[in-house]
């Protein structure tokens, strides 16, 4: 069922021109480092504030609403140029290791932002300052710096583990 | 193997050759260095220091976006341009060792990817560009914090500088990734 899904994909008119394109998956690749060093570098600037560490001047619903915007816009770049990669080769992808424990690092890091917005955040207008910042919001901060490291090393990793046919 | 790396050799029209055979000699030299060979031996190393990498780019970047942002009048337009400068620019200078240091430990682990790669020149040209756009913006605020924000004439200029600074951090990132797409053989 999945491999089937996986070897439609693949065989897609768009999959097929980037994985035989001369430099299609490169360009690709660029927009989707860069759209994730967005991701990763603002989600970081929400989750050092609840930490405590910069930003200390401002609460954290204003660094939420100076930043979130940002990390979408780079989000949905992401998640398109990612899909579009893993498309050209989506039974190799689908099989490694480090593609999967990013998809899963990625989903965590999605219900910690869901927990967040609907319970651990309450109030976080009044977290004018790290001093005023409850334990659950740094906790929070925490975990999601933590797992969006670990989702950058996995993808770099998958370029390292994957064994292409060609 | 690493996928960027196949891509390359199936590439033959990406070939290049070098006429500089001191060049040649000295990456094959450093190759063999003891440390060279040991980082080569360890499989994780070059992943590890890739990550490290780019997690650095990011700081970069992402401070580099959010000051020019507020330079063209895009975001956090609550707070004065110089709060937002004071706020990332130290984010922008400091990755910046980091980045040395991880892109040396890389090229010493091989070479020739990147010294006999006109990419990499490309990337070192973009970052000097890069660093004088920062600098052209960073200066004037150091005397006065205000600098950017008292005539219509210098915001315009805070947006012309933020919309060069832009593509140019963009174009590094760019070069950077080419690096391992173009590969002499």
């Amino acid at each position: 069922m999945l491999e089937a899904f996986l070897q439609s994909l693949q065989s897609t008119a768009v999959a097929t021109a980037i994985r035989e394109g001369e430099s299609f998956f490169p360009w690709i690749e660029c927009v989707h480092v860069l759209a994730l060093t967005i991701v990763i570098g603002s989600i970081a600037i929400v989750d050092l504030r609840l930490v405590g560490l910069t930003s200390r001047d401002r609460s954290v619903a204003q660094v939420t609403a100076a930043t979130l915007p940002v990390t979408w816009c780079a989000f949905v770049a992401a998640v398109i140029t990612g899909g579009l990669l893993f498309s050209s080769n989506a039974t190799t992808y689908g099989h490694n290791f480090f593609f999967q424990a990013k998809l899963l690092l990625i989903a965590a890091a999605g219900l910690n932002m869901a927990a967040y917005h609907l319970f651990v955040g309450r109030g976080a207008d009044t977290w004018r300052t790290p001093s005023l910042t409850p334990l659950r919001g740094r906790i929070a901060g925490a975990i999601s710096l933590c797992l969006w490291i670990t989702i950058a090393a996995c993808g770099r990793w998958i370029g390292f583990t994957i064994d292409m046919p060609t | 193997m690493p996928r960027d790396i196949l891509v390359s050799q199936s590439k033959s029209s990406r070939e290049l050759s070098t006429d500089v055979p001191s060049l040649d000699m000295f990456c094959t030299w450093l190759a063999a260095t003891p440390l060279s060979q040991t980082i080569q031996s360890a499989e994780w190393v070059i992943p590890a220091v890739q990550t490290v990498h780019i997690l650095a780019i990011a700081t970069v970047m992402t401070s580099v976006l959010m000051i020019d942002l507020r330079l063209m009048g895009v975001g956090a337009r609550d707070q004065t341009m110089a709060a937002v400068a004071k706020r990332f620019l130290p984010f922008v200078w400091w990755p910046l060792p980091i980045l040395f240091a991880t892109g040396a430990t890389l090229i010493i682990a091989e070479p020739a990817r990147a010294l006999e790669n006109p990419v990499f020149y490309l990337k070192m040209g973009l970052l000097l560009a890069a660093a004088g756009v920062t600098l052209t913006c960073q200066m004037p605020l150091a005397r006065n914090a205000a600098f950017w924000e008292l005539s219509s004439a210098r915001r315009w200029a805070a947006r012309i500088i933020a919309s060069v600074s832009l593509p140019l951090w963009a174009a590094i990132i760019f070069a950077g990734r080419w690096i391992a797409y173009i590969q002499k053989t």
